[in-house]
């Protein structure tokens, strides 16, 4: 353990993980009980677009992966509110859209494929203070937004229109979480890849909602699994000498299908 | 004043064939009418338009003499319970969502919104179930929860989409002396395509299918079962006084 954490990468990767879990429960929950997993996936994949975009042009991945993520979650959820069906079409025309386009444009651009992979499926052990710095003040974000306005995430999550006819701007609180869910994606594909981003994103909220007699429960609790799936998977890869994404999205789905198995308390 | 008031709306998804038509229908303070009307026939769209969620195509509407939009906050809204849904939040939590209006924007609730669900929850008898999940409720409980979270703003009138929908007989019988209670003071509306769940404690009735028919005074249940699915036009009564009783017994008050 100790030599595992005498490598500054090491110590690098679980900072971030612990810095992500956060907000990863907090917006994994609204997404889970607003059943919404499918539009994670979704602006996942789309980003990818984004990610191919700024290799072409020779900016940031990251800047493009963020534009394309917030666009396209802006995007479909201004046309789910008017067009349920629509914009479910929409999400997995966007899913697909954006993967083609990203690979179209990083073999335009000439780039090396292994940088490919990492974005596909994470590369925590190639974490940046940037990426560090990043992810705090997403935290800080995400935490703010929900101390601030956790009665109308609430309310527009359980009954939208009787929130709306409560006089909540259901615009604004629904963008920002939109904007929330977006970013959080474009954070947690440094943990898990874009590909994988939707399980870290739904399981452990999945598990807490089962546990749960709240949604800000929930959210405390979601954030306390994905950091334990985390660190025992980030460990177990180092010991095993494993890719520690998929590692952490198996440790995940094992105690989600053990869940699933335990009696929902009363 | 009238609490809602229609003139000539039309409305819907779709211009050349809207939902309802030229339907007018006033509100007055301690009214308590049922819309009756099949399925398709436009009791949502009548809903929605009622409170502002979709702008008709022609026609006006007003709530508590202002456009919907603003004054809908004073609507105690009952929406249909969705019997199967799922979500971690406890009674006390939903009931306190009927204070979102006058709450203050930012942070938590506070002490007089407590107060105010709390109340509301005991004067509907569901008080013990105030730290329970809502969806380990049973069909009637989570109705009494939905009525004490519209009444928790205390509105001048409560509007029920289809409440009776999922609930036993027993308990639509309690649910309706419950409505008659709350009629002493504020106003009611009830939308609900089941002809058999109007009791004898409404004041007047209307049938929506497309077009509007409201009935006054004295009406049995064949005119009922002849406006059903039947094109018709507005047929408007005096003063509603009288009612029917559905069941064959015409009850009088």
């Amino acid at each position: 353990m100790s030599e595992m954490l005498s490598y500054s990468f090491m110590q690098n990767a679980f900072i971030l993980t612990v810095l992500a879990s956060i907000a990863c429960g907090i917006v994994g929950s609204l997404i889970t009980v607003n059943r919404m997993s499918s539009f994670t996936g979704s602006i996942a994949h789309a980003s990818f677009g984004g990610l191919g975009l700024a290799y072409l042009v020779g900016i940031h991945p990251m800047i493009g992966a963020t534009i394309f993520a917030l666009a396209s979650a802006l995007g479909i959820g201004a046309l789910s509110e008017k067009n349920k069906l629509g914009s479910d079409t929409a999400m997995a025309a966007l899913w697909a859209t954006g993967m083609a386009a990203g690979l179209v444009f990083i073999k335009l651009s000439g780039s090396y494929s292994s940088d490919l992979m990492s974005w596909l499926f994470g590369s925590l052990m190639a974490v940046s203070s940037l990426d560090i710095t990043l992810t705090a003040a997403l935290d800080v974000l995400v935490v703010t937004s929900v101390l601030l306005l956790y009665k109308e995430f609430l309310g527009i999550s359980y009954d939208l229109e009787f929130a709306r006819i409560q006089g909540v701007s259901v615009r604004f609180v629904r963008g920002l979480f939109f904007v929330m869910a977006a970013l959080t994606t474009i954070v947690l594909m440094k943990v898990t890849g874009l590909i994988m981003v939707i399980a870290l994103l739904t399981i452990p909220a999945a598990v807490a909602e089962r546990f749960s007699s709240s949604l800000s429960r929930m959210m405390i609790l979601a954030s306390l699994l994905s950091l334990v799936f985390s660190i025992i998977g980030l460990t177990l890869s180092w010991w095993f000498d494993l890719p520690s994404g998929p590692v952490i999205i198996l440790v995940a789905s094992a105690v989600y299908f053990v869940s699933l198995c335990l009696k929902k308390p009363s | 004043m009238n609490l809602i008031s229609l003139e000539n709306v039309t409305a819907g998804y779709n211009r050349e064939h809207p939902t309802i038509k030229n339907v007018s229908l006033d509100v007055g303070e301690n009214d308590f009418l049922a819309v009756i009307g099949p399925n398709g026939g436009g009791k949502t769209t009548l809903i929605k338009v009622i409170l502002g969620l979709i702008t008709p195509f022609s026609g006006t509407v007003e709530l508590f003499g202002e456009p919907p939009v603003r004054s809908r906050k004073k609507v105690g809204y009952v929406p249909q319970i969705v019997p199967s849904r799922t979500f971690p939040v406890s009674v006390l939590d939903v009931v306190l969502m009927g204070r979102l209006s006058s709450t203050k924007k930012f942070g938590r609730y506070s002490h007089t919104d407590r107060e105010a669900a709390i109340d509301k929850l005991e004067k509907l008898g569901v008080d013990h179930l105030a730290s329970k999940r809502m969806d380990q409720l049973s069909g009637g409980q989570k109705q009494r929860v939905l009525i004490a979270r519209a009444l928790a703003g205390e509105p001048r009138l409560l509007l029920l989409d289809e409440p009776v929908a999922s609930v036993d007989s027993e308990t639509q019988q309690n649910f309706y002396n419950l409505l008659a209670e709350l009629n002493e003071h504020l106003s009611v509306v009830l939308v609900t395509h089941d002809v058999g769940a109007v009791s004898s404690h409404v004041k007047s009735i209307a049938c929506i299918n497309t077009k509007l028919v409201s009935h006054g005074e004295t009406i049995s249940q064949h005119d009922v079962e002849k406006a059903y699915g039947c094109p018709f036009e507005l047929i408007a009564h005096g003063v509603p006084h009288r009612v029917i009783g559905i069941r064959g017994d015409t009850s009088h008050e």
